[in-house]
């Protein structure tokens, strides 16, 4: 038994690279050659003459289990949701970036966390199976109770938690109304993102819990035109992505030029198609052209990580009194 | 040699095996705690899910091991061409990863399933797979399979010199049921019961998908959120630790329960029983019917899915499948190494290391990789310990399985031949190589295969030592869902399935070459 863990230790021991090793701490999505990483690797590692390493894993948790011993140099991938936490760690660095030519919808002034993409969560649908969506999120709450659409759980998954406070963020002190609405055409909460988005694709469900941007994959990358979002008047939850450079990193300036290389038009110009959400510093009309076509909502609803973290707890007490009844 | 194992005895191994076990198990449960300074508090969600995941696993394990019975009794006493196939694709839904099986039966049962297409042909009402007859169905699909080949192989334990003289006595299938099966099922009906509601005791994935919302929440969530969500270590330690003791509990119940059948040796004559003729003939073969398209259909369904896109699927996907065949190997054989000497130990009498054996059922993946992170973190860095660290997790993980399946044959070899080896100073390898091995070649070729379908489809539940650069299948599954490529990710999920089952069924043949099942 010894020997055989011996010898998976020594298969996996990685070989060696040409520079130091940066090391980025970022969630499970990232790595795959599905997702940003990759590109995102090769850009940097063409003028940073490291070896930049994704270490892909639910990356809040262990930056708080590591503390000041943490191997990360960077973080990308936390969300204003979890911002608060993350920054009471002291261990995030200022990321010295001009935040003037931002291209986000709401105004960000936060000098630790840096935005490098983001989107509105919406209710996606397919109009070959629903022709009359909902035309607002009241409409929603009326629509008949065959109307079935599937949610995520807020406490497994950061959509879900969105929705927790965007629904707050709508109807305040009528949340537990709003929700007890909702509930009959909830037909399941599941954990992640990525179960709900299959059971809406395989015709399971009317409509899925998931963001404006999802349509534009199923264009751009299946030329299919049926997936759409449906945009509701009262506003759509603001979702922001974003990456920090640590305090305790031993290369302070390949930390730097990091989140500076987040911020070039080289990374932003390959987020839309690689992580399908709208980049932070982009003009639209750099976006290809069905991206930057997505309707967008009129209003876009913002809580700063204070705000978000205060509502967190009630929120979902409201939440679960009303699903758990 | 044989000497020197005589001296240290073959106990060391299996105490130092157990010991191990604790360990892991409780030892990380204890630094999570210590780490988090204590045991956290918890709140009116919890205890609910406390109750939701403990009635959930009754009722599961007591549907599954009664569907079961009928069905193992059928296939023990009906012979017809492509019994044997039929039994070991039978035994698919309790291999398949979560996600896959989850979009079979959704597929057949959801709400635009084939179940509902049916029903409404006959003017019924749609049936809704979604709250807790979701997580019930899902459990008893996942896990009527196990109850079925653990209570088969009691049937089969039975010599079948006993039916012969049941038969020469003019024994009515009553009399059988009374002086034979009856007795075989209070030993083996237990252990069934337990490894099933053990396994819904646990239950993450399934609840969630199907339960439909929070009413369905199991502790094992409970514990997700108080560790990602809530970074409430202390808290997520309190809830790892009533499941190891709701673990404990069942197993004093069902080892009061379990009582050993005693039918002696037999010759190991390969005599079909005869069953019973008449309409029970017509009740076999409905019984074996309905089993076979309940358990076939969803995964038949996932095939025809996925299986156009697989010659599509880009080389990183096979890479990984290759790695997961190589991890899921060494597992197995690692389960197999520790469940014999465990198993052997038992046997001697030691009756505390079966409860050892049964902890890792209960073990939450994320506590336990947690504390193993904290342990490990000052020694590898965490990602060259990913892919090791899985394997042993994974070995283990199986363990129980592998045990329950061992244990009843472990029992019998020793009462049966225990008294012939010693009188023969039978000890050792020579014990191990002609007796020991040879009589256990089935239930370790069919637990051998179990642990390397599991570790199949396990989705490195680590998440803490995850490995970008060494990525499993079932981890490309979900990172192929997460990119949207959801018709990738079912050809990439029939991929999984056929490795799984393939693993399997070369480990269950190899243990059955010389035996009919």
């Amino acid at each position: 038994m010894k020997n055989s863990v011996l010898a998976l230790l020594l298969m996996t021991t990685p070989a060696m690279a040409a520079g130091p090793e940066f090391t980025v701490y970022a969630p499970d999505y990232f790595a795959s050659e599905w997702g940003p990483g990759p590109k995102i690797k090769e850009g940097f590692e063409a003028i940073c003459d490291c070896d930049l390493k994704f270490v892909t894993g639910d990356v809040l948790p262990r930056i708080l289990l590591e503390g000041e011993q943490t191997a990360a140099d960077a973080v990308i991938g936390l969300n204003t949701d979890v911002t608060k936490r993350a920054r009471e760690t002291g261990l995030f660095a200022p990321h010295n970036e001009d935040l003037s030519g931002l291209t986000l919808p709401v105004e960000w002034t936060d000098d630790v966390f840096l935005p490098f993409n983001w989107g509105e969560t919406a209710f996606v649908y397919d109009n070959t199976r629903l022709e009359n969506p909902p035309a607002s999120f009241d409409e929603l709450l009326n629509a008949p109770d065959d109307l079935k659409i599937v949610i995520q759980d807020p406490r497994s998954s950061i959509s879900g938690l969105a929705l927790l406070l965007w629904v707050k963020s709508v109807y305040g002190d009528r949340a537990t109304e709003a929700w007890e609405k909702l509930q009959p055409k909830v037909l399941t909460v599941t954990a992640g993102w990525s179960e709900s988005y299959g059971m809406f694709t395989d015709g399971e469900a009317d409509m899925v819990l998931s963001y404006t941007t999802s349509p534009a994959y199923h264009i751009g990358a299946e030329q299919d035109e049926t997936k759409q979002a449906a945009i509701f008047p009262e506003g759509h939850y603001f979702m922001v992505e974003l990456a920090a450079q640590l305090a305790t990193s031993d290369q302070p300036e390949l930390a730097q030029k990091f989140m500076d290389y987040i911020l070039s038009e080289d990374f932003q110009g390959m987020i839309a198609e690689a992580n399908w959400s709208y980049p932070s510093k982009l003009p639209a009309d750099q976006l290809p052209d069905y991206f930057a076509a997505l309707p967008r909502p009129d209003k876009t609803i913002f809580l700063n990580e204070d705000d978000a973290e205060a509502l967190r707890k009630p929120a979902l007490d409201e939440w679960l009194n009303v699903f758990a009844r | 040699m044989a000497e020197r194992l005589r001296a240290l005895g073959a106990d060391p191994a299996g105490t130092l095996a157990a010991g191990a076990l604790v360990a892991l198990v409780l030892g990380t449960l204890g630094v999570v705690a210590v780490y988090s300074g204590g045991f956290g508090g918890l709140e009116v969600w919890d205890w609910r899910a406390v109750w939701f995941t403990l009635w959930q696993a009754v009722v599961s394990a007591t549907v599954s091991a009664g569907l079961a019975i009928p069905v193992a009794r059928a296939f023990a006493r009906r012979r017809f061409p492509g019994r044997t196939v039929l039994i070991t694709v039978m035994g698919a839904p309790f291999i398949l990863p979560v996600i896959v099986a989850i979009m079979g039966l959704v597929t057949v049962f959801g709400r635009s399933g084939l179940a509902n297409d049916l029903l409404g042909w006959f003017g019924i009402a749609p049936v809704s797979i979604y709250g807790w007859q979701g997580v019930i169905l899902a459990h008893v699909f996942f896990n009527l399979p196990l109850a079925i080949r653990m209570i088969l192989h009691g049937w089969q334990a039975i010599p079948s010199e006993r039916f012969r003289l049941a038969e020469s006595l003019g024994f009515s299938p009553a009399d059988t049921g009374r002086h034979l099966e009856r007795p075989m099922l209070r030993d083996v009906l237990p252990g069934a019961w337990l490894a099933v509601f053990l396994v819904c005791l646990t239950s993450f994935a399934v609840a969630l998908a199907l339960g439909g919302g929070p009413r369905a929440t199991t502790v094992e969530l409970a514990i997700y959120q108080a560790f990602r969500f809530d970074f409430d270590m202390g808290k997520a330690a309190t809830l790892a630790l009533i499941q190891v003791a709701l673990c404990l509990l069942a197993l004093a119940l069902s080892s009061r329960v379990a009582i050993p059948a005693g039918f002696g040796a037999g010759m190991d004559r390969d005599a079909p029983i005869r069953g019973p003729r008449g309409w029970r003939v017509a009740a076999d073969a409905a019984m074996i019917a309905l089993a076979a398209a309940f358990l076939l259909l969803p995964m038949l369904s996932v095939i025809l899915q996925g299986a156009p896109r697989i010659a599509a699927l880009p080389g990183p996907v096979w890479e990984a499948a290759f790695r997961s065949i190589l991890m899921a190997l060494i597992s197995a054989f690692l389960t197999l190494a520790l469940t014999l000497s465990l198993a052997l130990s038992i046997a001697r009498g030691r009756r505390w290391i079966e409860i050892t054996g049964m902890l890792p059922l209960v073990a939450s993946p994320l506590v336990l990789g947690t504390g193993l992170y904290l342990l490990l973190r000052n020694v590898a860095s965490p990602s060259e310990l990913a892919l090791p660290v899985t394997v042993i997790i994974n070995a283990v993980m199986a363990l129980p399985f592998a045990l329950r399946i061992l244990l009843p044959a472990v029992y019998a070899l020793f009462t049966d031949y225990g008294r012939l080896a010693a009188s023969l100073n039978m000890r050792g390898f020579a014990r191990m190589r002609y007796l020991t091995l040879p009589r256990l070649a089935r239930p370790l070729g069919f637990a051998g295969g179990l642990s390397a379908a599991l570790a199949m489809g396990d989705l490195g539940v680590i998440t803490l030592f995850a490995d970008s650069e060494n990525p499993t299948l079932p981890l490309k599954l979900y990172q192929l869902m997460n990119s949207y490529r959801m018709t990738d990710a079912a050809a990439c999920a029939v991929i999984l399935m056929a490795i799984s089952f393939a693993l399997f069924w070369a480990f269950d043949r190899g243990g059955r070459l010389n035996a009919e099942i």
